[in-house]
């Protein structure tokens, strides 16, 4: 009987240690930074939609393509910057991602999914579009989408940054960049970025710009916030 | 019964010649100077057909109505039916042959003839489903083409390298053919993917672009304003959308625009 209570004392006790040890680790960290450039970038061409007058009209002025976006001060909207290596604690992700076509455009230009995550791609305009994602590693597929057809369903099972065209409209591009982590961010229009939640430990980061290709760094995150800042080096043409 | 299907065949032939001499259906409005000469050879094509065409409808009625109700055996031509036969065989190929003739000096005067040596030179690129137009830009030179470096999503439609082409850099790409009235104008055909189809109606120019050959046409716009240039080559399934404009503006207008263009 005295054997029995003090095994059950033992394991009550070491399962409540390890419960304390749990929630004495510190909460995540989180990685900010900016991602700049220096030199000069490429001039954007503005887009003629002029064979779709719907579209041509919803732009006065015309867009201009985004391979680089760049803001005040030098810094890159739309790049993307995640944990390449030494991720933990990275969650999975089923909150479906929204990807539209609108006025023959792509919106988002850059849209962020984990591997396996729900994508779902609608057509807001008047005029069909057929999305042409080129992946090299998962499947390519195409597929036609008339006004009013119900969005697609679908998702990526391996990571890949996927260049995204339409049949109908070449101009139309942008990406699908599928990752294994859920610790990245999307850089906004003044160039920064925010990860949160990451557990601490040393990381490698790596920032992605499409027309400029990608950077790495080591970080250390201890609990607190962490800062990581990347430059790339842009040339006109 | 045989008078009746004569006579049948009499209005059948009259209906369907009243619209074409009367124009009723006739190509739109036209807007080149060569335009005029692809309406009169038009105009002779169908004279020449037409009046072949209503002379047999009549004498088949004829011979409908003399022998429709001939119930016996139909006796043969006299001299046999071979010389009727070469002799029509010769006559529609006389007629085929001196409407080529005839024909094939306005269709010379947009490709043979050398265009003027000031004409402005814009290269057209189609590609599913869409035309772009390409201009020298100031320094006047075309950048030189490289097909790998065709991408449609950073608007390099052509292939231009401006990195190593000093030339390709003020090179100015748009979506719509913008030109000046009353100037020679000088198409460079090319197409990325397949054959499509360069047609304007009121320019009366229809001329195939095939993948690998670069098709040279010259013409004159005569009037300004806006028409539709399409594909008339089924190109795949945004064929329907393939389709682009031919703006036709004034000298100091077009040079507006164009000083426009390379601001940009």
């Amino acid at each position: 009987m005295r054997t029995k209570f003090f095994i059950l004392l033992a394991v009550f006790g070491l399962a409540s240690s390890a419960m304390l040890v749990t929630a004495a680790r510190p909460a995540g960290g989180t990685i900010t930074g900016k991602v700049t450039f220096t030199g000069t970038p490429p001039k954007m061409k503005p887009i003629d939609m002029s064979k779709e007058p719907y579209c041509q009209k919803l732009h006065n002025p015309p867009i201009k393509t985004q391979d680089v976006e760049a803001g005040p001060g030098d810094t890159l909207e739309d790049s993307v910057v995640f944990i390449s290596a030494g991720d933990q604690g990275s969650s999975s992700a089923s909150t479906p991602v929204r990807y539209d076509q609108k006025g023959c455009q792509y919106i988002p230009h850059i849209a962020v999914m984990m591997v396996d995550q729900p994508l779902q791609i609608y057509n807001n305009d008047p005029n069909a579009h057929n999305i042409h994602p080129l992946p090299k590693v998962n499947a390519e597929w195409n597929k036609s989408q008339p006004p009013g057809a119900p969005p697609i369903d679908t998702k990526w099972d391996k990571p890949e940054f996927i260049s995204v065209k339409c049949n109908i409209h070449p101009w139309m591009h942008g990406y699908f960049v599928v990752l294994k982590t859920s610790h990245y961010g999307l850089t906004g229009a003044d160039g920064t970025f925010t990860i949160k939640d990451v557990p601490p430990g040393k990381y490698t980061l790596t920032a992605w710009q499409e027309h400029m290709g990608t950077q790495t760094q080591e970080v250390t995150v201890s609990g607190g916030a962490a800062t990581a800042n990347f430059t790339f080096k842009a040339m006109p043409y | 019964m045989g008078k009746f299907f004569a006579i049948l065949l009499i209005i059948i032939t009259l209906v369907s010649v009243y619209p074409i001499v009367t124009h009723m259906w006739w190509m739109p409005e036209v807007v080149s100077a060569h335009g005029p000469a692809v309406d009169h050879q038009l105009d002779e094509t169908m004279i020449g057909s037409g009046v072949l065409f209503i002379t047999s409808q009549f004498v088949l009625a004829g011979f409908i109505w003399a022998f429709g109700n001939h119930k016996g055996k139909i006796k043969n031509w006299p001299g046999g039916h071979k010389p009727v036969v070469a002799f029509g065989i010769i006559l529609v190929g006389l007629e085929i042959l001196s409407l080529s003739f005839v024909g094939s000096k306005v269709w010379a005067s947009m490709y043979i003839t050398k265009p003027d040596p000031n004409a402005l030179h814009v290269d057209v690129q189609a590609e599913q489903f869409a035309f772009f137009f390409r201009y020298a830009g100031p320094d006047g030179v075309f950048g030189s083409i490289h097909p790998d470096k065709i991408n449609d999503g950073s608007g390099n439609y052509f292939g231009l390298d401006p990195e190593n082409d000093v030339a390709a850099r003020d090179d100015i790409v748009v979506g719509t053919l913008t030109i000046p009235v009353d100037t020679p104008i000088l198409l460079t055909l090319h197409s990325k993917d397949m054959i499509h189809n360069f047609y304007v109606p009121e320019l009366r120019i229809q001329q195939d672009i095939v993948p690998g050959i670069e098709i040279p046409l010259h013409f004159t716009a005569t009037k300004t304003g806006k028409w539709e240039i399409v594909c008339t080559q089924l190109c795949g399934l945004g064929h329907y959308s393939m389709k682009a404009y031919l703006q036709v503006m004034s000298k100091p207008e077009y040079d507006d625009w164009l000083k426009q263009q390379s601001g940009d």
